[in-house]
C-alpha cells in the first residue's frame, strides 16, 4: 500500500520492521524526527527508547544494548558523528553489531545546522582512529532510506561490526509517495555451537567471527576495546594481534559481493558517465533522463553501498561502456571524486567534480554544464 | 624461621569467592604493589558470593584506567569500555535487560572526569547498576597526573605546585543529581567496604559507593605517603562516621550512607510500564 511518508519516519519505519528493539540517541538537526518516530513506535513494539546526555552516551547505551540482545541503533549528524567515532572503533573492534544513521548536513562544525551537505563520507568510512571494518550505506529517496536501514541493521547483525546510513537533509526531510516493500528483518541470535566451557567469543567459523551469545545462557566471556585473542583478553603478542586485525580489516572484503550495491541508468553507448550518491544521485537521475530525451549519450550510476566500494564494478562497466568523461556531482569538494579516481586508476578517463557546497542541492544547469561542456 | 606450610597456609582464602568470582587464570593482576583496588574487588566478589549470584547473571562494566582493568579478572558477563563510557553501557545493558545484575567499576577520572556527565544522567535516571567509584584521587595508568578530585594543594605530575583547583566531591555530585543510595568507604577498613557494597549491590536503583583507595605509587609516593600503610593510616585519621564526636570532624572527609531512598522507580522497570499501555 502506498503512503506519503518523510524520509526520516521512513528510516524509523524500516528499523522497527527490521525487528529494532533499541535506540538512544540526542536531538540533533535534521536527524530528530527519526527518534521522535521511534519514540512513539517502539514502545509499542517491546522495544526501549532513550534519549541519552549526549552521542557519546547514545552509541555507548547501543552498544550495551546490542550486546545484551536488543538489535539497535542511533541517527545523528555531523557534529554527533563526529562526538561518536571512537565508539564506532570500540564496536568495530570488540564485534558488537550496532548501526549508526548519519542524515547529513553541511559541515564542517555548526555548519548550516538545518541545509544540506554530503560531506561526511570518508568520515564514515574513515572517521575511527585506526584501520577498521566498516560498511557504509547511502540512500538517494525516501523508499531507499527504508530499504537500506534494514540492510544496514541486517549487516551489522551478519558480520558484528559497525555499519552506517549515510542519507543527508533532503532524503530526511523530503516526503515522497511510498510502495514500501518487504521487510529485510534482523537475523536472530542463536546458541554458539559450543558449551560455555569451550567457548571461545572470537574463535571464527568459516573465516567470520562466531555469533554473540545471548546473556544468562552460562557463557561469560570478555568484552574489550584493546587487541585480543580469540578468548577475548588483551594481548601484546604479534601474532595474535596481527591475526585480529589482518581478520577485522577483510571482514569487509570478504563479503564484498553481498555488500555492494548500486544501480546502472541508461549506460548503454553512454560517452558520458555520471557518478554520484544521496540526494544528488536523484538529481542526476533527472537530469541525465532529460539530457537522453534531447538525444545527448549520458548514464548514470548511483552507489548504495558506498563502502566496500564498487571498485572492481566500477571498473569492469567502464571498460565495457567506454565513456569519454566521468561527472561526479556532490555537495563536497571531492569526497566521492577521490574515490573514483582511485577506483579506475589506470584508465585515460577525465573525472570531473561538480562540487557546490552553500546549502542547497547542486542546481541541475550546474551538472547538465559538466556533462555538455566539462 | 618460618614454616613453608604454615605460611602457605596462611594464604589459602577463608571463603569460596575467588575460586568462583575470579578467572585465576589471568593473575596475577596488574595493578601495584600496595594498591586498593584488589582489597575493593575483593569485597566485590564476597558480596557476590554472598548474595547467591550466578556468574552469567552479573554483567561487570568499565571503563579504562587502573580500576577498568578490574573486569578482566571477574568470572562474569564482563565488558572492558572506552574511557568515561561504562556508565551509558551498563545503561543501555540494564534497559535490554533488567533482569540481569549491572555493576560498573569506575575510576574517579574515568566516572567523574571524563565521563562526569554519563554519572550525573545516570543517577538522574534512576538506572538499576551499582557505580562503585575507585578514589585514588590521581591518574595512576598513565602516570600520575592530576585528577578530578585530587586535593588542591596536593602534588602530581601534573601539578608539580600543588593543585591549584578545588577537588571535586564525589557523593555530593551523585546526591545532587538524583542517586538514590550514595555511600562513601575506605580500603582501611575492608570489612564495611564488603557491607556497603552488599547493601549497593541490593539496592534497586542508581546506586554510588564512593571507596577512598590509595595508590602509593603515584599519590602516596608525591605527598609524603610512599608507604601503603601510612596511606591507610591517613584514611583513618582524617575520616569521620555521623557517630563520630563533633569535634573530631572538622576538616575531615565523612563516611558512611548518606542516602538509601527505595522508594523512586527504577528506570528499566518503570519504563516496561509503556510497554503495557
Amino acid at each position: 500500500m502506498n503512503r506519503i511518508v518523510m524520509g526520516d519516519v521512513a528510516c524509523a519505519m524500516g528499523a522497527i520492521d527490521a525487528g529494532l528493539r533499541f535506540y538512544a540517541g540526542y536531538p540533533i538537526t535534521p536527524s530528530s524526527e527519526i527518534a521522535e518516530t521511534l519514540s512513539e513506535m517502539l514502545p509499542k513494539h517491546q522495544g526501549i527508547y532513550l534519549q541519552m546526555e549526549d552521542e557519546i552516551g547514545s552509541i555507548m547505551a547501543v552498544i550495551g544494548a546490542s550486546y545484551a540482545g536488543f538489535p539497535a541503533m542511533t541517527a545523528t549528524s555531523g557534529p554527533g558523528f563526529s562526538l561518536m567515532q571512537e565508539a564506532i572503533g570500540y564496536a568495530a573492534m570488540a564485534e558488537i553489531p550496532i548501526t549508526i544513521v548519519n542524515v547529513m548536513r553541511a559541515g564542517p562544525s555548526t555548519g548550516l545546522a538545518t541545509q544540506i551537505g554530503e560531506g561526511d563520507l570518508m568520515q564514515a568510512i574513515w572517521g575511527t582512529h585506526g584501520d577498521h571494518p566498516v560498511a557504509v550505506f547511502s540512500p538517494g529517496n525516501v523508499r531507499e532510506f527504508y530499504i537500506y536501514t534494514q540492510k544496514a541493521l541486517y549487516w551489522a547483525e551478519k558480520l558484528r561490526m559497525p555499519t552506517i546510513v549515510l542519507a543527508d537533509e533532503v532524503v530526511g526531510h523530503m516526503r515522497q509517495n511510498v510502495d514500501f516493500p518487504e521487510p529485510i528483518v534482523i537475523p536472530e541470535r542463536t546458541l554458539p555451537n559450543v558449551p560455555p566451557e569451550k567457548y571461545l567469543p572470537y574463535a571464527t567459523e568459516n573465516g567470520d567471527v562466531m555469533p554473540l551469545p545471548p546473556l544468562g545462557k552460562g557463557y561469560t566471556w570478555h568484552v574489550t576495546g584493546s587487541a585480543h585473542t580469540e578468548n577475548g583478553f588483551p594481548t601484546i603478542r604479534p601474532d595474535k594481534v596481527k591475526e585480529l586485525l589482518d581478520r577485522l580489516n577483510t571482514k569487509v572484503q570478504r563479503h564484498r559481493n553481498e555488500l555492494i550495491e548500486y544501480e546502472t541508468f541508461m549506460l548503454e553507448d553512454a560517452e558520458t558517465l555520471v557518478i554520484s550518491f544521496a540526494s544528488m544521485g536523484r538529481v542526476s537521475k533527472g537530469v541525465v533522463s532529460e539530457l537522453r530525451e534531447q538525444g545527448y549519450k549520458v548514464g548514470l550510476i548511483r552507489p548504495f553501498t558506498m563502502w566496500p566500494f564498487f571498485k572492481d564494478e566500477l571498473s569492469n562497466i567502464v571498460s565495457n561502456v567506454h565513456p569519454k568523461k566521468i561527472v561526479v556531482p556532490e555537495i563536497n569538494y571531492g569526497q566521492l571524486r577521490l574515490l573514483v579516481e582511485w577506483a579506475l586508476k589506470g584508465f585515460d578517463i577525465p573525472v570531473i567534480g561538480v562540487n557546490l557546497v552553500n546549502g542547497d542541492l547542486i542546481p541541475p544547469e550546474m551538472i547538465e554544464e559538466a556533462i555538455l561542456h566539462g | 624461621m618460618v614454616n613453608e606450610n604454615d605460611a602457605e597456609a596462611s594464604f589459602v582464602p577463608m571463603s569460596s569467592a575467588p575460586d568462583k568470582w575470579l578467572r585465576k587464570e589471568h593473575l596475577p593482576h596488574i595493578w601495584c604493589p600496595g594498591c586498593g583496588i584488589g582489597t575493593i574487588l575483593r569485597q566485590v566478589i564476597e558480596q557476590f558470593t554472598k548474595l547467591g549470584w550466578k556468574n552469567d547473571d552479573v554483567v561487570f562494566v568499565t571503563g579504562i584506567g587502573c580500576t577498568g582493568r578490574a573486569s578482566g579478572y571477574v568470572n562474569a558477563q564482563t565488558l572492558h569500555t572506552i574511557h568515561g563510557r561504562a556508565l551509558p553501557t551498563a545503561t543501555g545493558i540494564k534497559m535490554a535487560r533488567p533482569d540481569m545484575h549491572v555493576v560498573a567499576m569506575l575510576g574517579d577520572g574515568d566516572g567523574v572526569g571524563i565521563g562526569g556527565n554519563h554519572f550525573i544522567h545516570a543517577a538522574k535516571r534512576n538506572i538499576g547498576v551499582t557505580a562503585i567509584v575507585v578514589n585514588n584521587r590521581i591518574y595512576g595508568m598513565t602516570g600520575g597526573q592530576v585528577s578530578p578530585t585530587t586535593p588542591q594543594g596536593s602534588k602530581s605530575t601534573t601539578t608539580p605546585y600543588g593543585n591549584v583547583e578545588p577537588s571535586m566531591d564525589v557523593c555530593k555530585l551523585a546526591l545532587g543529581a538524583g542517586a538514590t543510595f550514595v555511600a562513601r568507604v575506605h580500603t582501611a577498613n575492608p570489612v564495611y567496604v564488603g557491607q556497603i557494597i552488599g547493601r549497593a549491590l541490593q539496592h534497586d536503583g542508581f546506586a554510588v559507593v564512593e571507596v577512598l583507595s590509595q595508590c602509593p605509587t603515584y599519590f602516596g609516593r608525591f605527598n609524603g605517603m610512599p608507604d601503603p600503610v601510612q596511606m591507610l593510616q591517613w584514611f583513618k585519621e582524617n575520616t569521620f562516621m555521623a557517630k563520630s564526636p563533633e569535634d573530631e570532624k572538622e576538616g575531615k572527609i565523612p563516611i558512611g550512607v548518606f542516602k538509601d531512598d527505595k522508594t523512586t522507580p527504577e528506570l528499566s522497570k518503570s519504563y516496561r510500564n509503556l510497554w503495557e499501555a
